[in-house]
């Protein structure tokens, strides 16, 4: 009797957690800080709390792309070049072509990447993984070529951009004018919006969907369109935080930008999820970068980590999903 | 004779425009001769090795995307172990490392069948681990491979246009290979790949099976993780590009993605296409970071091919 009670009760905080997965994702957030607060006291003050914000917003900027690609079942591995992309050219022709010029070159390349991967995922049906990682590659050698044509020119980043990388206003880091406005518009758009709908339909059932009537084919090249989009955003801001553009800029934000965004409730197969709970995710996973710095981690067991987050996140939801 | 023209059109399809290129080096290339085709086959070695490793779990239905990773996990143990060993002791270095490979392909099969995640996400998420494995194990590239290991791939056998390299790539995989394609768990594997259901019904036991699909290519992974540390004399942490050019690789070869049908000859035949390319591209010399771009663009393009027909092939 009592068993069954327990499973029944265990049955419905299983829901409670896959229906709103931000409730222990905050809790998670909490008892991570308590941590590091014990480990290192006096740690949390308004700067601490400035600068984790500030690493934690191109973080969930990049994981934007993974959310909303994995609300339809796919998956966006160029994300990170194409930041990098983005950042370097746009640091290699201010000097050319002054600053706002620029910004608009720069973010070019990153939504070309972003159609090319639409074409071939939703045109060619290839796998978005397989199709969206040879993308990264080729983008990652075209760098490599454009790079040798601007050795000459050098490159700035712009006071504008690191104002909103590094800067803070009343304690609270500039980025989050950039940031704030993003992220309701997109969990906005997830919610009310017919494109967002169509996103959680494509990816709950595509057949259904394309029965009625919905045109898989130009929702995923809009979709991939866009997450390029936003990836190039996101290296923008991220060079105005480094202040270094380099060719690998942003790829060490590729990995955690996928954990973020499974730790946050998305499923990896479509259909569930939203960016709120990815928002914290990137929270989670900032602090516990500083965490790990702390014990003093080597990189290694880093990636070993986050791999493990990723399949152990994963199995428990569809556990989760399979309970109902 | 026709029926087996007609059942190996693709491979020898394959052959025919991989003997158009090698023509076309030696214009490109007048004096390319036998240490061309010496360089040539050491250079696609590896990435033959993990050409043979996707084959088997496409083969199987499934993917692996954390190829390069267990490469780089197996390429940097053999490097650290053999460090400063005699030649006794680097035989049991390469037992090991090979075993190693077993229990790095079995755990991700393992991972696969117990959680009941797709493959292509567990082994995504190994792809991490295992690059973190092969991090933890050496930090930056070194070790050292024994010199008789470099001897079984540096130069020719006997006759002088018999590459080492090719008679070892073709030893491997064939002591492998062919009583694996003859035995019950061959057929298995070909089973659980084309209608899982099915072989399900049929008696045999998927999840056993799909492990040892996947321990198998393991193996491959880590023979192609021991020929880099052969080829190059140190072990080096970062995977190389291997995971996209196997993919290519193998759909070129015609094992069609989702499964069941195909086999080693065509993938590996076409690993050496892929590789001839690139090297007619550096004869040409051309920049070898436009090489990079225009390899990458062929691969991308022969997977968005091989999608089109498998989508073709599923709806007919």
């Amino acid at each position: 009797m009592s068993a069954a009670n327990q499973t029944g009760s265990l049955k419905r905080l299983g829901r409670l957690l896959a229906d709103n997965p931000i409730i222990p994702l905050i809790i998670l957030l909490v008892v991570l800080v308590g941590i590091l607060e014990f480990m290192r006291p006096g740690i949390l003050n308004e700067r601490w709390i400035g600068n984790t914000i500030k690493f934690a917003i191109p973080l969930a900027m990049l994981a934007a792309c993974q959310t909303m690609t994995m609300l339809t079942g796919g998956i966006d591995l160029s994300a990170a070049v194409a930041a990098t992309i983005s950042a370097f050219v746009m640091a290699t022709q201010v000097p050319v072509v002054g600053v706002p010029l620029a910004i608009l070159i720069g973010l070019i390349p990153a939504v070309l990447i972003g159609l090319v991967n639409g074409f071939g995922i939703a045109v060619c049906r290839v796998h978005p993984l397989i199709m969206t990682l040879g993308t990264g590659l080729i983008g990652t050698g075209c760098l490599q070529v454009y790079q040798r044509f601007v050795i000459a020119t050098g490159s700035v980043v712009p006071d504008s951009l690191a104002w909103l990388g590094t800067g803070r206003t009343w304690g609270l880091p500039n980025a989050l004018l950039l940031f704030v406005p993003f992220a309701a518009l997109l969990i906005w758009s997830q919610r009310r919006t017919g494109f967002g709908r169509l996103l959680y339909a494509l990816g709950s059932n595509e057949t259904a969907s394309k029965i009625s009537g919905v045109r898989a084919w130009q929702v995923y090249l809009a979709l991939y369109a866009l997450s390029g989009l936003i990836a190039g955003v996101t290296g923008l801001l991220y060079v105005g935080l480094i202040k270094a553009p380099s060719l690998s800029l942003v790829n060490p934000l590729l990995l955690p930008s996928v954990a973020a965004a499974v730790i946050g409730g998305t499923s990896i197969f479509g259909g569930r999820g939203g960016y709120s709970g990815t928002v914290v995710g990137a929270l989670i996973l900032t602090v516990l970068g500083t965490l790990l710095t702390l014990l003093q981690m080597p990189e290694g067991a880093r990636r070993i980590l986050f791999g493990l987050i990723i399949l152990t996140v994963t199995t428990i939801y569809i556990r989760l999903t399979n309970q109902r | 004779m026709s029926r087996f023209i007609s059942k190996n059109g693709w491979t020898l399809g394959l052959l025919g425009l991989f003997l158009l290129l090698l023509a076309a080096t030696r214009v490109i290339q007048p004096d390319f001769g036998a240490s061309g085709l010496e360089s040539l086959t050491r250079a696609t070695l590896p990435f033959a090795f993990a050409t043979a490793a996707m084959a088997v779990v496409v083969i199987a239905g499934g993917i692996d995307l954390s190829v390069a990773s267990m490469m780089a996990v197996a390429g940097v143990t053999a490097a650290v172990l053999m460090e400063g060993t005699s030649g006794g002791a680097s035989v049991a270095v390469v037992v090991f490392v090979l075993v190693l490979g077993l229990v790095m392909g079995a755990i991700n099969g393992a991972l696969i069948v117990v959680t009941r995640v797709p493959d292509i996400v567990v082994t995504l998420a190994m792809l991490f681990v295992w690059e973190g494995v092969a991090l933890l194990i050496l930090n930056a590239p070194g070790g050292a491979a024994s010199p008789w290991l470099r001897g079984l791939i540096v130069g020719s056998l006997g006759v002088y246009w018999l590459p080492k390299s090719f008679v070892l790539l073709v030893v491997c995989l064939a002591i492998i290979w062919v009583p694996l394609r003859r035995s019950k768990l061959g057929l298995s594997i070909y089973a659980i790949g084309s209608d899982e259901l099915a072989a399900y019904r049929s008696g045999i036991a998927i999840g056993r099976t799909r492990i040892a699909a996947y321990a198998i290519c393991g193996l491959f992974a880590a023979m192609g993780g021991l020929a880099l540390t052969m080829s190059t004399g140190n072990g080096e942490p970062i995977p190389g590009p291997y995971l996209m050019a196997s993919v290519a690789a193998v759909v070129l070869g015609g094992v069609v993605l989702g499964g069941g049908r195909g086999a080693l000859l065509g993938p590996i035949i076409a690993v050496f296409i892929l590789r001839l390319v690139r090297m007619d591209l550096t004869l040409l010399s051309i920049d070898p970071n436009v090489t990079t771009i225009v390899e990458g663009s062929i691969m991308v393009v022969v997977v968005m091919l091989g999608a089109v027909l498998a989508s073709r092939g599923r709806r007919a």
